[in-house]
């Protein structure tokens, strides 16, 4: 936390995650904050599904979330990028072929 | 041009999103914390019109619904807040700046719902105006703020007809019940036509918001589509809007209206309207009511998180 400490206790912020239905998986809505798990579970419940937008909820501490950097997606990403053996339309089979 | 302006420019070029943590002007960031922070706090504002009324609500159907109604505007506040923070605005900070006037909210909500039946003007007029801003910023050019835009959208057409149909209800009651519809619709016209802001000519940053694709229209086109879609609306109700020249000019295709005061609007938006001050007050002693509740959950959450996960900065805050 950068605040002074006179200011105002800001609870950790949480990430959520959404299971629409059963069947899909679980989809990142937003973040709040909460003081623990628990809470960001029931807040997460109270904000992002009011009308039955959900079946399951995750919730994780954004301080836990780790991700790739936009700046160096290009390298990050490369090695799939040269890989068109890996699609099915790399592969010319005759018309004439059926059920493949 | 470094790689990240050239980064930049093509995603707004190519009508795609920015993320949080794609590289963006200064001028951006700051653009679109200021625009979502005064759409959050004007969520969390509007909560307090309305709310006044959940106890004198006339019947247990309609308390349920603008208790769900309000609790919608709180929700709306905080996936905005949510959407801030992705830029690096810390949410505390944006509620000192909202209770320190150092951000502005919309200036609608500075107005005095007198009577039961504002609560259904302010869902006609007042969220139909919102939704009329608000669905083409679905498509604005930074993601986490279009995907709070499509959340809300969804919600706000609840509200709108809630509140249409309240009135519909009222009109069918009493002269009496049918006067104060008219009283609250002849006090609520000009503010909603005035959130749309000021005229284009007098909008200084509308160029460079329409550069970036964080807006798409005018505030002067969408006034216009504003007064188009309610005034047939109006009439459907029964209830005459407050100006003497709109009428339907067939020539332009669209309704002519009469000219906004624009002196009272700079008024109430530079903080002299009927309850800028109450407004913010009440959130202040909200604000503050809260805070030994919120120190005491991130005590409770301290003592049960076990020692050495690295939390310090929880840790720290539930010392005395």
């Amino acid at each position: 936390m950068t605040e002074s400490p006179a200011v105002r206790h800001e609870w950790p912020l949480f990430e959520v995650f959404v299971r629409a239905k059963r069947g899909l998986n679980h989809v990142h809505v937003g973040s709040l904050r909460a003081a623990d798990h628990e809470m960001a579970l029931h807040h997460a419940r109270d904000l992002y599904t009011r009308r039955n937008e959900g079946v399951s909820i995750w919730v994780v501490e954004s301080d836990d979330v780790v991700s790739s950097s936009p700046d160096e997606k290009e390298a990050f990403f490369a090695p799939s990028g040269d890989k068109v053996y890996r699609h099915p339309t790399y592969y010319a089979i005759p018309d004439s072929v059926p059920h493949i | 041009m470094t790689d990240g302006e050239r980064v930049f420019a093509e995603t707004i070029e190519k009508d795609q999103r920015v993320e949080p943590r794609d590289w963006m002007p200064d001028g951006y960031r700051k653009t679109m914390i200021r625009q979502i922070a005064q759409h959050a706090h004007s969520e969390i504002i509007g909560m307090q019109p309305e709310g006044e009324w959940i106890t004198r609500a006339p019947s247990l159907r309609r308390k349920a619904i603008l208790l769900a109604k309000v609790q919608d505007e709180a929700g709306h506040g905080l996936y905005l807040y949510s959407a801030a923070e992705t830029l690096g605005a810390d949410r505390g900070d944006l509620t000192r700046r909202l209770i320190e006037g150092r951000q502005k909210y919309s200036s609608i909500f500075n107005y005095p719902t007198l009577l039961f039946a504002d609560v259904g003007v302010i869902g006609w007029l007042v969220d139909g105006a919102a939704i009329c801003n608000q669905v083409p910023l679905c498509r604005s050019s930074y993601g986490p703020y279009g995907r709070a835009m499509i959340r809300i959208c969804k919600e706000e057409s609840f509200h709108q007809r809630q509140g249409y149909e309240l009135l519909m209800t009222m009109m069918r009651g009493t002269p009496e019940q049918r006067e104060m519809v008219q009283d609250a619709v002849d006090r609520w016209w000009w503010p909603s036509l005035m959130m749309f802001g000021p005229p284009d000519a007098d909008s200084p940053n509308s160029a460079q918001s329409m550069a970036w694709k964080v807006k798409r229209h005018s505030n002067d086109e969408l006034r216009q589509r504003f007064v188009d879609m309610s005034a047939p609306q109006a009439a459907a109700l029964g209830v005459t809007l407050p100006d003497p020249v709109l009428r339907w000019n067939p020539d332009r295709e669209h309704y002519d209206f009469g000219e906004i005061d624009w002196a009272e609007f700079k008024r109430v938006v530079s903080g002299d309207g009927p309850l800028n001050k109450a407004r913010i007050a009440h959130r202040r002693k909200a604000d503050e009511d809260g805070a030994w509740v919120r120190e005491a959950a991130a005590a409770h959450a301290a003592k049960r998180r076990p020692a050495m996960t690295g939390h310090e900065g929880t840790a720290k805050e539930a010392q005395p």
